[in-house]
């Protein structure tokens, strides 16, 4: 068991492994997501019941809650990534962290301006310097910062390093995201899903959630993969393998 | 796992929890300026500075809402089940402001401990509800109360 699971991380950690492996991967990813967020979509915004007190308005939460959901579990997967390249010296680690970096921050920019326009009709006001709020700002300017170190520094290895560091430092900020509702006086409320109670609302209302946030998983999988793929393809250049790909595929 | 390996490993690991540490220590220092607002309570205790730009954020009392029937000036109470304050503001309520909703307020505690309200937001809960099951709900407190 140890030892199979020690050869599949090692598979993964090769450029040419993951090149090969990861086409059949974004395909069913890229799938999923085209079957769950248009259908995730249009349940939630056309079928699903209003809110008793918001009316429509609470539909954005289709959109809110799986972007937030993603910014957060994004920054996780880059700060693994980092955890791995830094030990393991492993290259695809780099790369994926490179990949998620812009990806992550366009959604967690999603859940900020989404929660923002839903904030005016709902609490009064756009912003709020709450404890959710700003650590949700934070979030987006970590990101930012890690796509801006991984292309201010010219060699690849060290900007891998640099970004490494600074996503397993950033790390810290995501249980405070999670927890920011619970420990302090927020103007956002608790969280609705709690993985240990029931939702506090309906299933008419949580399933197509359910189906977005899949989709959306599903879309950020297929987008990573993707973009990894293209960021292998550039690194590795100068390689065998990707010189002979290159001639296969022109000769096709 | 080779030793280098395992020095990198122990250097990481040192890295995340002295910056989670001091993170942590940081902020439980700082955790009275990090609430976004007061409790009615801590008014109550007077925990909080008279003559200050602070917030106040609880539930308003059911049947406390005064308005003034030629301005937009209006009172309410506010009450964390635990202490009362009473809130007066001018200008235009949020539509999601009622009785029994939480609401949070900016503005300044008066001396005879009156929060002279500048700024009035509702605080969502986390419960989410179709109207017709909200009815029902009342519907049946209501069938409850007349038994």
């Amino acid at each position: 068991m140890w030892s199979s699971f020690k050869r599949w991380f090692h598979q993964w950690g090769s450029p040419k492994w993951f090149y090969e492996r990861s086409l059949v991967w974004s395909r069913w990813l890229g799938v999923i997501a085209l079957v769950c967020i248009p259908a995730g979509i249009l349940w939630g915004l056309l079928f699903a019941p209003e809110d008793y007190q918001q009316g429509n308005s609470f539909r954005i939460i289709y959109l809110h809650v799986p972007a937030a959901v993603l910014a957060q579990s994004c920054y996780v997967l880059m700060a693994a990534a980092g955890f791995v390249g830094l030990v393991w010296k492993m290259k695809v680690a780099d790369v994926v962290l490179k990949s998620a970096a812009p990806i992550g921050a366009s959604f967690c920019f999603l859940a900020l301006f989404t929660g923002a326009v839903w904030g005016k009709p709902t609490w009064g006001t756009w912003w709020v310097w709450d404890a959710r709020l700003t650590s949700m700002l934070i979030l987006l300017f970590l990101y930012f910062g890690v796509i801006a170190l991984e292309s201010a520094i010219q060699d690849a290895i060290t900007a891998g390093k640099a970004a490494a560091v600074l996503c397993i430092v950033g790390v810290v900020n995501i249980p405070i995201i999670k927890y920011s509702v619970e420990w302090w006086n927020t103007l956002h409320q608790p969280a609705t899903f709690k993985l240990t109670e029931k939702p506090a609302m309906p299933m008419e209302m949580w399933l197509p959630l359910l189906i977005m946030i899949i989709g959306i998983y599903a879309f950020f999988g297929y987008a990573l993969f993707l973009r990894s793929r293209n960021e292998i393809i550039e690194r590795e250049r100068r390689t065998l393998w990707v010189r002979e790909l290159v001639e296969r595929e022109s000769a096709a | 796992m080779n030793p280098k390996r395992k020095q990198r490993l122990l250097a990481v690991t040192f890295i995340v929890v002295g910056v989670g540490a001091a993170v942590g220590l940081a902020l439980f220092a700082l955790s009275q300026n990090i609430n976004l607002f007061f409790n009615p309570s801590q008014i109550a205790a007077g925990e909080a500075p008279v003559d200050q730009r602070i917030r106040v954020g609880g539930m308003v009392v059911e049947g406390s809402v005064n308005r003034d029937p030629n301005s937009l000036a209006v009172t309410f109470n506010l009450t964390d089940y635990n202490g009362v304050v009473t809130v007066a503001y001018t200008g235009i309520l949020p539509d999601l402001f009622r009785e029994g909703q939480g609401v949070v307020t900016q503005g300044r505690l008066d001396t005879q401990g009156i929060f002279q309200a500048d700024e009035v937001l509702a605080k969502h809960d986390e419960n989410y509800m179709p109207p017709e099951i909200q009815r029902a709900v009342d519907k049946a407190k209501q069938a409850e109360a007349t038994n």
